[in-house]
This record gives structure tokens, C-alpha cells and sequence, in this order.
């Protein structure tokens, strides 16, 4: 049964395919850490000590990784709705 | 065999038809679409020609089949598209075709008259039954006492009405409570419909106008009705007007009449109006059988007309199309044979003689069409052969003016010229990546998307340009890669060659500038594609970019100019115009070369030589000593001394540079001269010279002149017509030495301008970048730096945000604007350096593009 148009659902097809690829690469990148990445973990205070300093960061990224893998699973839950509701609309506009 | 580096070759033709095989070979020539006719009676008017009654016929069929579609649209029946392309029919059998447009619109303007008379009288009966069904109440009401004046009256009259109730009949005893009727006390009344939106005037003014004696009761109809004549649902209100004598009654029907409200006729007793409720109800039942069978009826004619209707229209435009062309010919005095004048490319005279062959022996004639070339004055029309691919380029160049005959033809470099100045301002491989998506898919769909043919305008521009687009989009990551920009993140593929010295000492993890010094955060060894990725978080990332991009803007633009300048090498080779190339060419080649291609030199000169120093001896050469371009190219025009650190001994890139400066400097100055006296001092000159020759001379000069190009030329002077800018011969002295100056003042100062003018590269690029980078910290950032684990919530919501409007402001409005600016670059900068763009297009006689256009046309109105 169709919720959305078929405008809807195209662009939803499309915002979470783009999500899902975009999310995961980035999770991958945080959970290597890359440099790249570094000014958008959580603000970590550099008090001096730079094995905390290290250990801190490092909690960042791989929270951020496992943000990133969450988005990307919401956007896979996205893109199923969406696709079903695209071929729902695919499908009754055929039938009329 | 089409080259698109100039236009095709043409020639006038002469063509002599059979008046038998005219129409036959005219189809031909049309399906084939490489023929430009003339009109070789402009003083003739549209109603004056040989066919006009031809046209006028494919008019009127054109007309019906217009209203036949109209009616298929109205319907909402789908027409059947197959695509096919019919060829062109006999004129025999136009008749049929006529006769069969003519049945059918009779039929469906019969149908559609019926059903408006059947709808007419629906209408007035549905109008009837809730007058009957309204009124009802209002009577209802009257008898449940509501009013008080009126319980008085009734109370007066009561006896006459039992007397006269009883003499009704034994029906309506057993309601001896409903007896009364209204006119007894209220004497007269009408009932009617009028419009909702009527109603509130409609009754101020029967108050005005009756001074309040009058009794409007009314009541709205919940469900629309249907207009029969326009189609439309309206809303209407039944009503019912209670008043007492003749005088009151004829002012309350001009009133009524006045509002457009129709009156019906309703009867006083109970028992009369549910007797005729029901004789409503039995006739609008049957009235609608009739309307479901009359609508079977139209829809069937309707689905008989869509499967055909496209076909239809194929065939009578082309028939008008044919007979449009041959109203452009001239008639033989025999009146055997129709003459016709047309413009046609050389390489496909043997495909023109072939359709012409085919026309003539499906006419079953048997007297060839003769096909002659003739020589002419005038310029020809500029034809470009163009394929899927090209043909968005070429529609670039044309936008700008199209070539002049035989010109050069910008659009083959534009093809990788345009995508990469687009590139260098757009380079986001992010970016890049989803426009060549957009572009991969409408070429990879190209067939089911043209198939579709939209009528949406911003959507064919895109169509129209999907090679470009993808084109653009694949150049944009390859800039992006070499930029190293991913949506303003970068990627760290080799290794950065960059290091954080000392990083227990620094109190701060960001705002961290990059000293190139090998000592300082820089292993010595660059990377090897493109930007090292750690730029994006130094602090010194733009001051870094900003001296690259500048430079290599300027480098690309000189060179793009020079290109320019070449090309008019070959547009004056071709013309044979030796004038030109010592006049014009060489001088601007020298001028440009010795001031801007030094500059550039320059430029290699200082990323080569010089170096970010450790040791104190290279101080010469170190980042403290290197001179500023700008400052030296502006002293070397001014002739100024460039002051320098005495520590650097020189403001020098090079020993001898002063003496190279001052000679190239005085080359190009003397260029200005050159350009600007030495043509037009030699036509002069050859002018005088000219005079001596005898007549005989002469008329063999102009007739050299007004031939093919190709022809040898004895006399420099004597220039092709076509040539961009020739025809001096005709040109008094004076407007020749204005011409040359402007042209002069135009090149000098706009080889100045036009190098400035490049820098639109290095800022739209710093602009994009910047832009790309706001979105990402902005939005984008603020979902990645929520704490814990709703941060995958937040990101997801926030993420559909970013992306929204990276499509929107960075890949649609900044595209749009790299375009633009591209756009400018090609027509300005480029193309003036060669381009005249004075010609005429080539419009062939094509039943394709005849078809396309009317389809297009039809759509808009």
C-alpha cells in the first residue's frame, strides 16, 4: 500500500542509497582514524597528557564509527521502506 | 566524410521537377532532411501561391484533428505512440484522409451535442428534484408553526381550507393535520436554483426592491452539479420566494432573471409534488441510461481515433510541409516543370540525386529531376554535421552567433576545453561523482528518456546537455582528486608527506600552520598526485592554494588565448588572406607570447628555482628571496627598477633578465603599430596600384572573388566574401583605418583584461572549496560531534539535511555558476581571438525537424 508518492519515494531511494554508501565508507574511515576526520569527533581537551590526549581521540573515532554504521543501518531501513513503496506506487500506477 | 572543424562545404543548386513527380520527389527530399530551399517568389503573398488550396485543406484536417485530440485528451484516453513514421501519402489520398476527418468530426460533434442536451436536461431535472426535495421542508416547517404570523393566518383560514380539502379526495383525509397550503396563506410563490455564490446579493436586492415584502426561504444543494456547456462542477442553492400579489410577483421574476436563477414550476399540494418527484426520479433514471449509453458511444469513437491519431498527424503535416515547399518554387512557362533553388552540401549531392531518383520513380514518371549547380554571390548557410554527442557542444557555440562559412569551428576543442575550465572551478571529486552519475544515467537512458519527450523546459536544457554534464562531471574528479577535495574532506591515498614536529609542546590540536622548510614538518619528498591531504587542516591551507590556483589559472587562460590566436592562423590560411597572418596574426602572436607566455615562464621559473631554505647560504634562492611575479611583470611594462632585500643581491629570477625584459617589452610595443597601420596602409596601397588596371582586369578580379574559395587569388586584396571581416574592397579608407584600430585597441587591451579575466578560475575554485567546507562544519560537523550513541540518530537526520543541500547549493547553483562563467570564458576570451560567428544556419527541409517542432509547438499552447 503506497504512503508516499513516487516522487517521495524516488528521492527516498536515492537519499539513502547515497547514505548508506557515503555513512559506511565513513564509519570505515573513523574506525581507522583518519586525520581527515579529526576536527568532527566529539571536542577533546588536550590537558598535556598525550597518551590521554591519544586515548580520548581514539574513543572519538570509534564512536563516531559506530555512529556513522548506525545512520548508515537507519538509511538501510530507509531505502527498504522506500523501495517498497516505490515499487508499491511502480506497481498501482500500472494496475489503473 | 562531415568534418566538424569547419562547416560543410555548399553549393546552389538549381532543381527541375516534373510537375507529376514534384510532390513524390519533395517527400523524399524531406525524409532525407539535407535540402534548404529558397523562395523564388518572396513578392507573391501566402494566398496568391499554386497550392494555396492544398494548404488550406491540410489547415482544415490539421484543425479537426486538433479538436479529435482535444476530445481524446478531455477523455483522458491514452494515444497510442508507436513512434512509427509514416511516410508522406499520395495527394490521392488526401481525400480519404479528409473524408475520413470529416465523418468522424461530424460524429463526435453530433455525440457531443446529444450529450449536451441529454446533460442540459439532467441538469434541469436534478434541479427539479431538489427543488421538490428542499421545498419539502420549507412547507414542513411552515406547518410545524415556526412562524407565528403565519399559525395566525393559518388559524384565520382554517375552514376554507377543510372545505376545500375534503373536496380533494379521500387521499388526503387520513392527513387532516397537513391539509394546509401555503399559497392559502401566502398566495403565491416560485421556487428556483440559483448560483451559491449568488445568493447573498440576490437577496438584498428582493428586499430592496420589494421594501421587505417578500418571504426568501432557501437551501443549499450539498452535492455539485455539473455545468453542461463548460463542463465545470458548481455549487448551487435551491430557493423558494413567498409573496402576495401580480405586481410583486413580475418584479420578483426580473429579479430572477436578473441573477440567472432558472425557475421551475412547483406544485402547491403535497400530493402533487410526490407524484411529480416521482415522474422526476423515473425520467432522470432513464435519462441516464441514454447519457451512459451516449458516453459509450463517444468513447468508442474516441478509442478508434487514439490508436490512429498520431499516425494522422504525421501524415498531414508532412502533406503541408510538402505543399509549403512547393509553393516555394517557380513554375515553368510550359507549366510542365517546377523550378526550385536550393541550398545543399557537396558531400551529399549522391544521396540527393539517389532521393530524388526514388521520388521520381515512385511518382511512376519518367523524365529524371535535373539537379544543377550554379554559382552564386551569396554566402551560403553554415552546416555543421552534428551527432548525439557534438551536437550539445556545437549548441554552445551557436548560442554565442553561428560560423561564418566555412570558419572555424570552435566547438570540437570546446568538447575538452569546456569540461575542464568547468573542472577547474568545480573540482570537488564528491561533486564531480554525483554530476557524472546524474549525466551516466541520462546517457545510459538516453533512448527511454528522448522516447518520453517531456515538455518540461529546465528538464530538456539537462537532456539536451547530458554529454556535457558528463563530461564535466568525470573532468570535476579529476580536479577534485588533484585538489584532493571530497566533499572538502580529503583523502590520504600515498601517505601525507607532512609531519607535527614536536606535538607534545603544542597546547592547541588545531589551527596548525605547515612550514615547508625540510626541517620543520616536511619530509622533503612530495606527494605524488596532487595535494598532500594534510592541507586541510593547516591553518596556511588557503595562502597555500590561493598562490597555486592564481597561477595556474593564469597559465591555463594564456594558454587557451594562444590557442585562440592559433586558430585564427587557420581561418586566415584557409581564406588564403596572407594579409592577415603578417598584419594581424604575427603581431598578436608576438604580442601575446612576449609579454603573457614571459609571465608564465616566469611563474616555472620561480617553482623551479625556488625553495623553501635551511641553510643560510641559499638565502638567494630561499622562500625570503623570490620574487612577487605580479610586481615584476608590472616593473618590466612600467620599466621601473624592482626594489629588493640587499641581503638577496637581486630582484632577478635569471642573470640577463633586465635586457630579455627590455627587448621582449619593446617587440611587443612595436606590435601595436604593426597591428594597427600595416594592414590598411597596404590595401591602400594595392587600391592605388588597382586603379592602374585596366577594366578587363577588373572584372576578372571580381569574378575571382565572388567564386569558390578554393580558387587561386592573384591579388591580396581580392578577399573571399565569407572571410570574417573581408570584403574591404567595398569599404571607403576611413572605415577601414577605424575597423583596424577598434580591433587593434580591442586585442592590446583585452589581452590585458582577458588575463585577468582567467583569475574566474582560481575564485570560483577558492569559492567552492570554502563553500563545500562551510556546509561540512556547519551542518554535517554538528550531527558527527553529538556524544554517545544518539549521535547515530542525530547523524542520520542530519545527514539528510547536508545532503539536500550539497545537491542544491553546491552541485546545482555553484554548477550553474562555474557553467556560466565557463560559458564566458569560451565566448569571450576564446572566441574572440578567431571567431566571427556572422553566419546563417542551415535549415534543411526535414520532415524530422517539421514534426518536432509542431509537436513542441502544440504543447506550449
Amino acid at each position: 500500500m503506497p504512503v508516499c508518492g513516487p516522487k517521495l519515494s524516488l528521492c527516498g531511494v536515492i537519499l539513502s542509497t547515497w547514505g548508506i554508501i557515503q555513512l559506511t565508507l565513513m564509519g570505515i574511515f573513523y574506525y581507522i582514524g583518519a586525520v581527515a576526520l579529526a576536527e568532527d569527533i566529539p571536542e577533546v581537551k588536550f590537558t598535556g597528557d598525550l597518551n590521554q590526549f591519544y586515548t580520548d581521540v581514539n574513543k572519538g573515532f570509534q564512536q563516531n564509527a559506530y555512529n556513522c554504521w548506525i545512520a548508515a543501518l537507519l538509511y538501510l531501513i530507509t531505502l527498504a521502506f522506500s523501495a517498497h513503496q516505490f515499487w508499491a506506487n511502480n506497481r498501482s500506477s500500472l494496475n489503473v | 566524410m562531415g568534418s566538424l572543424f569547419r562547416s560543410a562545404e555548399m553549393t546552389l543548386c538549381q532543381l527541375f521537377l516534373q510537375s507529376e513527380a514534384a510532390y513524390a520527389c519533395v517527400s523524399e527530399l524531406g525524409e532525407l532532411g539535407l535540402v534548404q530551399f529558397r523562395d523564388l517568389n518572396p513578392d507573391v503573398n501566402a494566398f496568391q501561391r499554386k497550392f494555396v488550396n492544398e494548404v488550406r485543406r491540410c489547415d482544415e484536417m490539421e484543425r479537426k484533428l486538433r479538436y479529435l485530440e482535444k476530445e481524446i485528451k478531455k477523455d483522458g484516453i491514452p494515444m497510442l505512440d508507436t513512434g512509427e513514421n509514416p511516410e508522406a501519402p499520395q495527394p490521392r489520398e488526401m481525400i480519404d484522409l479528409e473524408a475520413t476527418f470529416e465523418k468522424l468530426e461530424n460524429e463526435l460533434r453530433e455525440v457531443n451535442q446529444n450529450a449536451e442536451a441529454l446533460k442540459r436536461n439532467f441538469l434541469e431535472l436534478t434541479e427539479l428534484k431538489q427543488i421538490l426535495r428542499k421545498t419539502q421542508v420549507f412547507f414542513d416547517e411552515h406547518e410545524g408553526g415556526v412562524n407565528p404570523t403565519e399559525s395566525m393566518t393559518r388559524a384565520l383560514i382554517s375552514d376554507d381550507s377543510i372545505a376545500r380539502q375534503s373536496a380533494l379526495g379521500p387521499v388526503q383525509l387520513g392527513l387532516p393535520e397537513k391539509q394546509y397550503d401555503p399559497e392559502e396563506y401566502f398566495p403565491c410563490f416560485v421556487a428556483g436554483v440559483i448560483l451559491r455564490e449568488r445568493i447573498p446579493a440576490f437577496e438584498r436586492m428582493l428586499w430592496r426592491a420589494c421594501r421587505g415584502n417578500v418571504f426568501l426561504r432557501q437551501a443549499e444543494i450539498e452535492t455539485p452539479l455539473e455545468d453542461p456547456s463548460s463542463g465545470d462542477q458548481v455549487y448551487k442553492s435551491v430557493f423558494i420566494i413567498f409573496f402576495q400579489g401580480d405586481q410583486l410577483k413580475t418584479r420578483v421574476k426580473k429579479i430572477c432573471e436578473g441573477f440567472r436563477a432558472t425557475l421551475y414550476p412547483c406544485p402547491e399540494a403535497p400530493a402533487d409534488r410526490r407524484e411529480m418527484a416521482m415522474g422526476v426520479m423515473t425520467r432522470i433514471e432513464d435519462l441516464n441510461t441514454v447519457l451512459g449509453q451516449t458516453q459509450d458511444h463517444r468513447h468508442r469513437v474516441l478509442v478508434a481515433a487514439a490508436k490512429n491519431i498520431k499516425n494522422w498527424f504525421v501524415k498531414v503535416r508532412k502533406i503541408k510541409a510538402i505543399y509549403h515547399t512547393l509553393n516555394l518554387f517557380n513554375l515553368d512557362v510550359t507549366q510542365k516543370c517546377l523550378i526550385a533553388e536550393c541550398w545543399v552540401p557537396v558531400l551529399d549531392l549522391e544521396n540527393i540525386q539517389l532521393a530524388l531518383r526514388r521520388g521520381t520513380e515512385r511518382s511512376g514518371s519518367s523524365v529524371p529531376p535535373i539537379l544543377n549547380r550554379m554559382d552564386t554571390l551569396e554566402d551560403p548557410p553554415t552546416y555543421n554535421h552534428t551527432n548525439k554527442f557534438t551536437s550539445g557542444f556545437q549548441t554552445l557555440i551557436d548560442a554565442y552567433g553561428i560560423a561564418s562559412y566555412r570558419e572555424m569551428n570552435p566547438a570540437p576543442y570546446t568538447i575538452i576545453t569546456f569540461p575542464f575550465l568547468f573542472a577547474v572551478m568545480f573540482g570537488d571529486l564528491g561533486h564531480g561523482f554525483l554530476m557524472t552519475l546524474f549525466g551516466a544515467w541520462m546517457v545510459l537512458k538516453e533512448k527511454p528518456l528522448a522516447a518520453k519527450k517531456s515538455d518540461n523546459e529546465i528538464w530538456n536544457i539537462f537532456f539536451g546537455g547530458r554529454y556535457i554534464i558528463l563530461l564535466m562531471g568525470c573532468f570535476s574528479m579529476y580536479t577534485g582528486l588533484i585538489y584532493n577535495d571530497v566533499f572538502a574532506k580529503s583523502l590520504n591515498i600515498f601517505g601525507s608527506s607532512w609531519y607535527v614536529a614536536n606535538a607534545s609542546a603544542r597546547t592547541e590540536s588545531k589551527d596548525y600552520g605547515l612550514d615547508p622548510r625540510a626541517d620543520r614538518n616536511y619530509i622533503g619528498t612530495p606527494y605524488p598526485l596532487g595535494m598532500d591531504p594534510v592541507w586541510q587542516l593547516a591553518n596556511n591551507k588557503i595562502i597555500f592554494h590561493n598562490s597555486f590556483k592564481m597561477k595556474i589559472s593564469i597559465i591555463l587562460g594564456i594558454l587557451h588565448m594562444l590557442f585562440g590566436v592559433v586558430m585564427s592562423l587557420f581561418n586566415h590560411m584557409y581564406f588564403k588572406n596572407k594579409l592577415s597572418i603578417i598584419c594581424e596574426f604575427i603581431p598578436q602572436v608576438v604580442f601575446l607570447v612576449f609579454l603573457f607566455m614571459y609571465m608564465v615562464l616566469l611563474m616555472f621559473i620561480k617553482w623551479f628555482v625556488y625553495f623553501a631554505n635551511i641553510e643560510d647560504d641559499d638565502i638567494i634562492y630561499g622562500s625570503r628571496c623570490a620574487p612577487s611575479i605580479l610586481i615584476t611583470f608590472i616593473n618590466m611594462v612600467l620599466q621601473k627598477e624592482t626594489p629588493f632585500d640587499p641581503k638577496c643581491k637581486t630582484s632577478n629570477l635569471f642573470g640577463g633578465q633586465l635586457g630579455l625584459q627590455k627587448f621582449l617589452f619593446v617587440c611587443a610595443v612595436i606590435c601595436v603599430p604593426w597591428m594597427l597601420l600595416a594592414k590598411p596602409l597596404i590595401i591602400m596601397r594595392n587600391r592605388k596600384n588597382a586603379a592602374q588596371y585596366s577594366v578587363n582586369h577588373q572584372q576578372m578580379q571580381s569574378a575571382t572573388e565572388n567564386g569558390d574559395a578554393e580558387q587561386p587569388m592573384h591579388n591580396s586584396t581580392s578577399q573571399p566574401p565569407a572571410m570574417g571581416g573581408g570584403g574591404h574592397d567595398e569599404e571607403p579608407m576611413g572605415e577601414i583605418f577605424i575597423h583596424q584600430g577598434i580591433h587593434t585597441i580591442e586585442y592590446v587591451l583585452g589581452s590585458v583584461s582577458h588575463t585577468a579575466s582567467y583569475l574566474r578560475l582560481w575564485a570560483l575554485s577558492l569559492a567552492h572549496a570554502q563553500l563545500s567546507e562551510v556546509l561540512w562544519n556547519m551542518v554535517l560537523s554538528k550531527g558527527l560531534q553529538v556524544d554517545d550513541w544518539g549521535g547515530g540518530v542525530a547523524l542520520y537526520v542530519i545527514f539528510a539535511f547536508w545532503s539536500a543541500l550539497t545537491v542544491s547549493i553546491l552541485v546545482l547553483m555553484e554548477g550553474l555558476s562555474a557553467f556560466l562563467h565557463t560559458l564566458r570564458l569560451h565566448w569571450v576570451e576564446f572566441q574572440s581571438k578567431f571567431y566571427s560567428g556572422s553566419g546563417y544556419g542551415f535549415q534543411p527541409f526535414s520532415f524530422e525537424i517539421i514534426l518536432d517542432s509542431a509537436s513542441q509547438g502544440k504543447e506550449e499552447v
